[in-house]
């Protein structure tokens, strides 16, 4: 565990000095809208919720809302 | 065949190894992340399927507040008119409203985002508030957003009495969350999103209205029905991957699995695909489709053998064995594409879902026929999302 843990530590603080590989000048197709895993969280977050509603499963969904209205 | 828990054991030990490191990671406060954009959302919805109707508005204004602070308000209701399988069964058709109302803040602080939020969910027999917290930091040129977030509900369930109407309290929940979020620049076209979650939940988590049947010789129809019990605690995790990769033509293809498992002995998978294409500026257009599979919990049975056959008893139909299929198709058409006043862009959005659902192990009583050979259930619903949006 202890190991573990120091390598990752050391891979954080080495993340501070990556070059990275795609430059911000390059993210043009990455910043458009269409790119979004969440467009319009509004919409997003009730579709999520008619599924979780009917659903045995939850969790790691694209939005999240509360409460039942499931009866 | 779904994996079993070790997987998520690990998953589980690598988010606490992280804490500390974004902890150390947001302490630094380095360079700049983004704050959410001004937005207004007036959204209707209905879903229609199974003998269920829901209807209702939903309405989101995010507005940021000098250069470090965003905040939002949403609020939601569900019209609710229900005459289901389950109803039609054992109780008679009702009619309920759910209130939902959000607040949301966020904090930028160098390469790092804060999120408080706390939500209200209101409705005759059920209150939930849920607060939560989350903490975001970019990493690696920007190249790695990594989210850790913690979330915890406090329900009150209640059980209408219609006839005289009053509602008994018949207990309170606790459901805690715990979320990694890690999103990844992958390529100039290409992004990967991971979200792992753990939901821990503990209290009264029945469903007060539905019952169990058990073979009964005894009755005109075969079986009688008595009440569910559902054990007091339920532990899940969730993890997810998706993609997205941008065309050349401005058009982008989305791919997503998901894996899930509960202590009740439900394991499910879930496939998402989905296709984005923009047409002459101002046009785009959406086709998705989800694949949804999942086994039954320990203790569910459509028929039991006897009445208290086992200590715990469920017949919902969400905890059977069972395939779901999702086609969705969506249209937005950006009318304030060059602005207006104090608005910058505005779009009218219309998004139509069908969903089929298959069960293996639900049978429909209303349907007819021999205690436990009646038809297996299945139902087509239809769900429309209608929604103006403008940035400002």
């Amino acid at each position: 565990m202890r190991p573990l843990f120091i390598i990752l530590s050391l891979l954080w603080l080495a993340g501070c000095s990556i070059e990275p590989w795609v430059k911000p000048y390059e993210r043009a197709h990455l910043a458009d809208p269409i790119m979004s895993f969440s467009r319009d969280p509004v919409a997003d977050s009730y579709i999520n919720h008619v599924h979780e509603a009917r659903e045995g499963a939850r969790g790691a969904g694209v939005a999240s809302g509360g409460g039942c209205g499931c009866n | 065949m779904v994996p079993k828990h070790r997987p998520w054991r690990l998953l589980a030990r690598a988010g606490r190894l992280l804490l500390p490191a974004l902890l150390l990671g947001w302490s630094l406060g380095l360079r700049s992340a983004i704050l959410p954009a001004d937005r207004a959302d007036a959204l209707y919805h209905a879903y229609d399927g199974g003998g269920v109707q829901v209807n209702g508005p939903s309405i989101l204004v995010r507005k940021s507040i000098g250069t470090s602070v965003s905040a939002s308000y949403n609020y939601y209701v569900d019209n609710v008119s229900s005459a289901s399988v389950d109803v039609l069964s054992y109780a008679s058709p009702y009619t309920e409203q759910r209130t939902e109302q959000s607040v949301n803040v966020d904090y930028l602080h160098g390469k790092s985002t804060m999120n408080l939020s706390y939500t209200n969910s209101d409705e005759s027999d059920y209150v939930s508030d849920t607060y939560s917290f989350t903490l975001s930091q970019d990493l690696f040129g920007d190249l790695t957003t990594v989210a850790l977030g913690y979330s915890v509900s406090d329900n009150t369930v209640g059980r209408n009495n219609r006839k005289t109407g009053t509602t008994q309290i018949v207990g309170t929940a606790r459901v805690q969350g715990w979320r990694l979020n890690v999103s990844q620049i992958l390529s100039k076209n290409s992004l990967l999103g991971f979200t792992f979650d753990t939901i821990s939940d503990e209290g009264y988590l029945n469903n007060p209205y539905r019952s169990v049947r058990y073979l009964d010789s005894g009755s005109g129809t075969g079986f009688s029905y008595q009440t569910e019990v559902y054990p007091n605690t339920r532990t899940s995790n969730a993890g997810a991957l998706r993609l997205r990769y941008y065309l050349p033509w401005r058009a982008a293809v989305s791919a997503g699995y998901r894996l899930f498992s509960d202590t009740w002995g439900i394991r499910a998978r879930t496939w998402e695909l989905g296709y984005t294409q923009t047409w002459r500026d101002r046009w785009t257009f959406e086709a998705r489709y989800r694949l949804y599979d999942q086994t039954k919990a320990d203790f569910y049975s459509d028929l039991f053998p006897y009445r208290d056959a086992q200590n715990f008893l469920a017949r919902d139909k969400e905890l059977s064995t069972y395939t779901s299929r999702n086609l969705g198709l969506g249209v937005t058409y950006h009318f304030l594409k060059n602005g207006w006043g104090f608005i910058d862009d505005g779009t009218a959005n219309l998004f139509y879902d069908m969903i089929n659902f298959d069960y293996q192990d639900f049978r429909n009583i209303p349907a007819g026929g021999l205690a436990g050979q009646e038809p297996l259930y299945s139902f087509d619903a239809g769900v429309i999302r209608a929604f103006l949006s403008i940035w400002y």
